[in-house]
C-alpha cells in the first residue's frame, strides 16, 4: 500500500519558482497558461496495516513534518499496489 | 555569560560564531552537538547558519526535530537569549519560536552579497546598545530568506515593536524580497531573535565590515 502525497503553496503565498517556470514556458512559445504553481510530491510505502491506519499515519506525517502549515496545504490518496 | 553554539549536521557558520565569542569577545563558549539534551549551564544559545540536514524537505524542517531543540525551546520559554542566524532563523521559525515563514528569494537565486540593515527595534538584549535607524553592513548568503507572514502576524510584529532589523530602502536594498523589508524579528518575550544576515561574518574590519560585532557586544553588555 502506498500514500501519494501532494503538497502545494496556500493561495496567496507567492511562488517565485512557479512564476519563473511560467515565464520560461511562455518564452518557448507554450501559450494559454494562466499560472504555474510548484509543489512537492511524496510517496510513502506501508506493509501489513489497514488503509485507515495508513491514512492516519500519512495525515500525522503531513501535519507534523511534511507540510509547513504557515505556507502549505496538503492532500493525499492511499492506493493499493 | 556562557554561550552555546549548537552544531547540526550541515551547520557551517558554527565556527564563525565560536570565533566571535572565544577570540574576539573572550567569553566562554562551547560547541554543542545537536544530540545533547541539556542546555541548563548556558546563558545564551546561538543557532548558527548553514545547511542543516542538507536543507532537505524545507530549510530547518528536520533540524527542528533534533534532540537538542526540545531544550532550546524550553530555555527560550524560560527567557534565555536564543539567537538564530540564517539557517538558525529558519530553524527557529520551523520550531514555532518565531512566526511567519521564509520562502525562496524573489529572484529564485542563492544570494551571497553584502546588505545594509537598519536597526528598527532597540528593545532587546541584541539591539539595546544600538541606535534606532543605525545602518549596519554585513553579508547575506541564502536562497530561502524571503520573509512572509499573514496580515495579522505583520500587524502584531509592527504593533509590538518586534522587528529588530530591516533591509534598507531603495533599489536593491531588499534583495530577497522580504515583505516590509524584514530582516530580523523578535519573539513576544523579546529574548529570541532570528535574522537572515550574518553579523558573525562581519566582526573584524579585515572581513570587510565589523558592524556585526556590536550586536554580540550588546548581548554581553559591553557596548
Amino acid at each position: 500500500m502506498k500514500a501519494k502525497i501532494y503538497i502545494s503553496y496556500k493561495e496567496g503565498i507567492l511562488d517565485p519558482q512557479g512564476k519563473t517556470v511560467s515565464h520560461a514556458l511562455d518564452a518557448i512559445g507554450i501559450k494559454k497558461i494562466n499560472s504555474v504553481r510548484m509543489g512537492k510530491y511524496i510517496e510513502m510505502e506501508f506493509n501489513g496495516i489497514s488503509k485507515d491506519k495508513a491514512s492516519e499515519i500519512t495525515d500525522e506525517s503531513c501535519r507534523k513534518l511534511l507540510a509547513n502549515p504557515n505556507t502549505e496545504t496538503y492532500s493525499f490518496e492511499i492506493v493499493e499496489e | 555569560m556562557h554561550f552555546a553554539v549548537i552544531v547540526f549536521p550541515g551547520s557551517n557558520c558554527d565556527h564563525d560564531a565560536y570565533h566571535v565569542f572565544r577570540h574576539i569577545l573572550d567569553v566562554p563558549v562551547d560547541f554543542v552537538w545537536h544530540r545533547e539534551t541539556d542546555l541548563k549551564k548556558y546563558d545564551a544559545i546561538i543557532i548558527p547558519g548553514g545547511f542543516s540536514y542538507g536543507d532537505y524537505l524545507r530549510t530547518g524542517a528536520i533540524a527542528r526535530f533534533s534532540p537538542v531543540m526540545e531544550s532550546v525551546i524550553k530555555e527560550a520559554h524560560a527567557g534565555k537569549p536564543v539567537f538564530g542566524i540564517c539557517n538558525g532563523f529558519q530553524i527557529l521559525i520551523e520550531s514555532g519560536l518565531l512566526p511567519g515563514a521564509l520562502i525562496i528569494n524573489k529572484d529564485v537565486r542563492f544570494l551571497s552579497q553584502d546588505v545594509t540593515l537598519e536597526v528598527d527595534s532597540t528593545d532587546s538584549i541584541y539591539t539595546r546598545s544600538l541606535k534606532k535607524g543605525r545602518k549596519l553592513t554585513m553579508p547575506i548568503a541564502h536562497k530561502q530568506g524571503n520573509f512572509i507572514a499573514d496580515e495579522n502576524t505583520f500587524k502584531m510584529l509592527e504593533d509590538e515593536d518586534r522587528i529588530a532589523f530591516r533591509y534598507k530602502k531603495g533599489k536593491n536594498g531588499n534583495p530577497n524580497g522580504s515583505t516590509n523589508r524584514i530582516a530580523g524579528i523578535l519573539n513576544k518575550k523579546r529574548n529570541v531573535l532570528g535574522m537572515m544576515p550574518h553579523p558573525e561574518r562581519a566582526v573584524e574590519s579585515i572581513l570587510g565590515s565589523d558592524d556585526g560585532i556590536d550586536i554580540f557586544k550588546s548581548m554581553i553588555g559591553v557596548a
